[in-house]
């Protein structure tokens, strides 16, 4: 018989389609749960794989027969996103747990990649034990909630008592408005030559490492429009830049064009945070970080920078408002939850791991090694947390100013827009005005016209 | 899968010669599995992107994908990043390729010619040693060089000269020189290759009329290499138009955006922004400024001298 075109084509597609499956290591085994989350790019840092590792071992050994299997991503939290991004498109990919940032879990709920919880958490004693805000940060628009928090995370200055000494400042600095942290800064300047006096994160390559602990800490800090200044969820529109945006913005540039701040190439580099930690505040290089409350994390003997007298040198403050008007404090907060893919094959056994990530003595212990800032009333109270780490109620008590960032769907859009602003204000490029301007045009694109003006000066 | 039948079929509408009709189905049947790879893999992708070019996918944060049109290229047109990228993949691809690699690659080529064996074997290992490195290893590696603490500047002071901050102040000039470390020794292949090619006897006879070392290049070298010049000068453009690696790890495209060319802004729109259609439609444009180059040297390679 002889082989006809068609019978050859179908045979050739059929080999290659064969090809093509065996690629991917998709294997949706019904006894294995596929868990993604992000590695720190530090080589020394890995105690989030062995914290993971360990309740694998519980898990598998509590559910004999069932598996999991950890996809450790080591990248910057931007790429993280991506690759996760990319992973939850397809169901050949798609894990079936991610470790989801809250900025942008509304964006990744919108695009359907995560599946609802609340079937399970009804039946689920535990959930009572999370604080209100906790639980609200992972419910979407449609109320529904998408994911669990493991932790947040509070933000504020940290400061070098020894280069303090020197300069003559005191030991228990609290600066009371934006002016007395500038005025510190230029008397360490002045001062103490060679160090740097003060870090704001600012540009577009650290990411929302800047825009958080940079640009909000200082926006949220100036009382513009009623206390959103980012977004009005009464009227559901972001709030065009006014003059909070453009003082916040200024700020920087002062912190930079007087030189205040790191050289600006090293500022703008993607890996600056961990330079902070590893290398400017270990060495007595940098006085004063507007930074987070996990940095400690990084100087305990199981970090990636051991430095035992982190708790005698560094002292820490809370960030003021601008003018010092009230409450006169004002911290920022996200935190990282785990949600299950809606391209899950497993999503029981895929809660079963969240159960298990969540039993009391799990939570503390992750609490504790990922410094986080507790989410749940039990975990709280837990002696072995609270007297885990110098200054941990310094920031726990920050939960009480703080803010969370607006939760919705584009926010990461608009986050990336501020970041520009920021560099394009830094570096000089433009000034804090028109630099306000351009993401004014840039936020109304992406909001699709949805913005409304901020109080005072539109 | 018509297409693939039609196309795998055309051999037969017009044999090389006349043969048994039995033997005409089983003649493209040794090329059957490779079209219908090509276009599983090649032509299903590439007609892919063409429509997401057209819609306004996005990563995240978006329910649905909706056909736009010609939205993405309008916007295209219209935003100042956008120009901002074509101007700086113009001077990026000028600078490094068309003027560094290829003069560079030329000249050593030219230099390796006379001489001596055991230096000819150091330099083309030295510069070939540079293309071999893998482009992000290459991209660390020139990014320790050029930073503020690396060791450009260290050798600067050294020599007591003021130390730069390349990488800040002139962002596309370091970039553009590190493509030129990496890839001239492409250049220096053909060239080699091209050089040997020439006759010793037109040269040692322009040599007797009179003809000096660059009168020679310039009247018998040039002209007789000039094929080869089109087809480096096109393999070169192709290749840095999409010099991504590179970039990414020496600046990110910063600072600001004044080291962002084409293949950076069209990752930082499609994943970082999460546009993937305006991101596609980019990509497009980057092919069509490609085959805008291809078809000048085209037709510089047709001309006869």
């Amino acid at each position: 018989m002889r082989p006809t075109a068609p019978l050859i084509l179908a045979a050739t597609l059929a080999a290659t389609a064969g090809l093509t499956s065996c690629g991917g290591g998709s294997g949706s085994d019904p006894d294995t749960v596929k868990v993604a989350y992000n590695r720190s790019t530090d080589n020394k840092i890995r105690f989030k794989d062995h914290h993971l590792a360990e309740v694998k071992k519980q898990f598998e050994k509590a559910n004999p027969g069932k598996k999991v299997k950890l996809i450790p991503i080591q990248a910057q939290d931007n790429d993280y996103a991506t690759k996760v991004q990319q992973m939850m498109r397809s169901p050949k990919t798609a894990p079936d747990l991610v470790y989801e940032d809250t900025f942008r879990i509304n964006s990744d709920i919108k695009a359907g990649y995560l599946r609802p919880l609340d079937a399970y958490l009804a039946k689920w004693k535990t959930w009572d034990q999370f604080v209100d805000t906790a639980k609200t940060a992972a419910k979407a628009e449609d109320g529904k909630t998408y994911g669990v928090p493991d932790g947040t995370d509070t933000r504020g200055l940290w400061f070098n008592k020894e280069i303090f000494a020197k300069a003559g400042l005191p030991a228990d600095w609290s600066p009371k408005n934006w002016n007395e942290i500038l005025e510190a800064a230029r008397t360490i300047k002045k001062k103490v030559p060679g160090v740097t006096p003060l870090n704001v994160y600012t540009g577009k390559a650290p990411g929302e490492t800047s825009v958080m602990q940079g640009f909000e800490m200082l926006l949220y800090g100036t009382g513009e429009a009623g206390g959103n200044p980012l977004y009005d969820p009464g009227a559901k529109k972001w709030v065009t830049g006014g003059k909070g945006f453009t003082d916040a913005l200024d700020f920087l540039k002062t912190v930079y064009s007087e030189k205040l701040g790191p050289d600006i190439s090293d500022a703008l580099d993607p890996n600056v945070g961990t330079t902070v930690y590893s290398e400017w505040l270990p060495q007595g290089k940098l006085a004063i970080a507007l930074d987070g409350s996990w940095l400690g994390q990084n100087w305990l003997k199981t970090g990636g920078k051991p430095w035992p007298e982190w708790s005698k040198t560094l002292g820490q403050a809370p960030m003021p408002t601008q003018h010092g008007q009230a409450p006169g404090k004002v911290s920022m907060s996200g935190g990282w939850t785990w949600a299950i893919t809606a391209k899950s094959k497993n999503p029981d056994l895929a809660w079963k791991f969240i159960q298990q990530l969540q039993t009391k003595d799990n939570a503390v212990t992750w609490d504790i090694v990922d410094a986080q800032i507790a989410v749940r009333k039990d975990v709280a109270q837990d002696p072995k947390y609270t007297s885990s780490m110098p200054g941990i109620t310094f920031f726990t008590g920050l939960v009480k100013n703080t803010h969370y960032r607006p939760t919705t769907p584009v926010y990461p859009q608009v986050s990336t827009a501020i970041g520009e602003a920021m560099e394009a204000a830094t570096t000089g490029d433009s000034s804090p005005e028109k630099a306000a301007k351009s993401y004014d045009d840039q936020l109304k694109s992406i909001a699709d016209g949805a913005t409304v003006a901020a109080g005072g000066q539109g | 899968m018509a297409t693939a039948t039609k196309v795998a079929a055309a051999p037969t509408e017009t044999p090389a010669r006349p043969g048994p009709r039995r033997g005409r189905p089983l003649r493209w049947l040794p090329l059957a599995p490779a079209t219908v790879m090509l276009l599983l893999f090649l032509g299903g992708p590439i007609a892919y992107c063409v429509y997401i070019a057209f819609t306004n996918m996005q990563l995240t944060g978006a329910s649905s994908t909706d056909f736009v049109g010609l939205d993405n290229f309008q916007r295209a047109f219209g935003d100042d990043d956008f120009r901002n990228a074509v101007v700086l993949t113009l001077v990026f691809t000028l600078l490094s390729s068309l003027v560094g690699q290829n003069t560079l690659g030329l000249a050593l080529a030219a230099l390796m010619q006379r001489a001596s064996r055991p230096v000819r074997t150091l330099t083309g290992s030295v510069v070939i040693a540079a293309w071999v490195v893998p482009e992000i290893v290459a991209g660390f590696l020139l990014y320790a060089f050029f930073r503020r603490e690396g060791t450009l500047n260290a050798l600067l002071d050294w020599l007591g000269l003021p130390s730069q901050n390349w990488l800040y102040t002139l962002p596309i000039l370091a970039v553009s020189f590190a493509n030129v470390w990496r890839g001239t020794a492409f250049s220096m292949l053909v060239y080699s290759a091209a050089l040997s090619e020439i006759p010793k006897e037109i040269t040692e006879a322009a040599e007797v009329d009179g003809a000096g070392g660059l009168g020679r290049f310039w009247h018998i070298t040039l002209p007789m290499i000039r094929r080869s010049i089109g087809t480096n000068l096109m393999l070169n453009t192709l290749q840095t138009l999409s010099v991504f690696g590179l970039i990414w790890a020496m600046t990110r495209g910063g600072p600001g955006n004044r080291s962002q060319t084409l293949p950076v802004f069209m990752y930082d729109q499609a994943f970082n922004k999460s546009l993937i259609g305006y991101g596609t439609a980019v990509a497009l444009l980057l092919l069509l400024v490609g085959a805008l180059f291809s078809v000048v040297y085209l037709r510089l390679m047709k001309e006869e001298v």
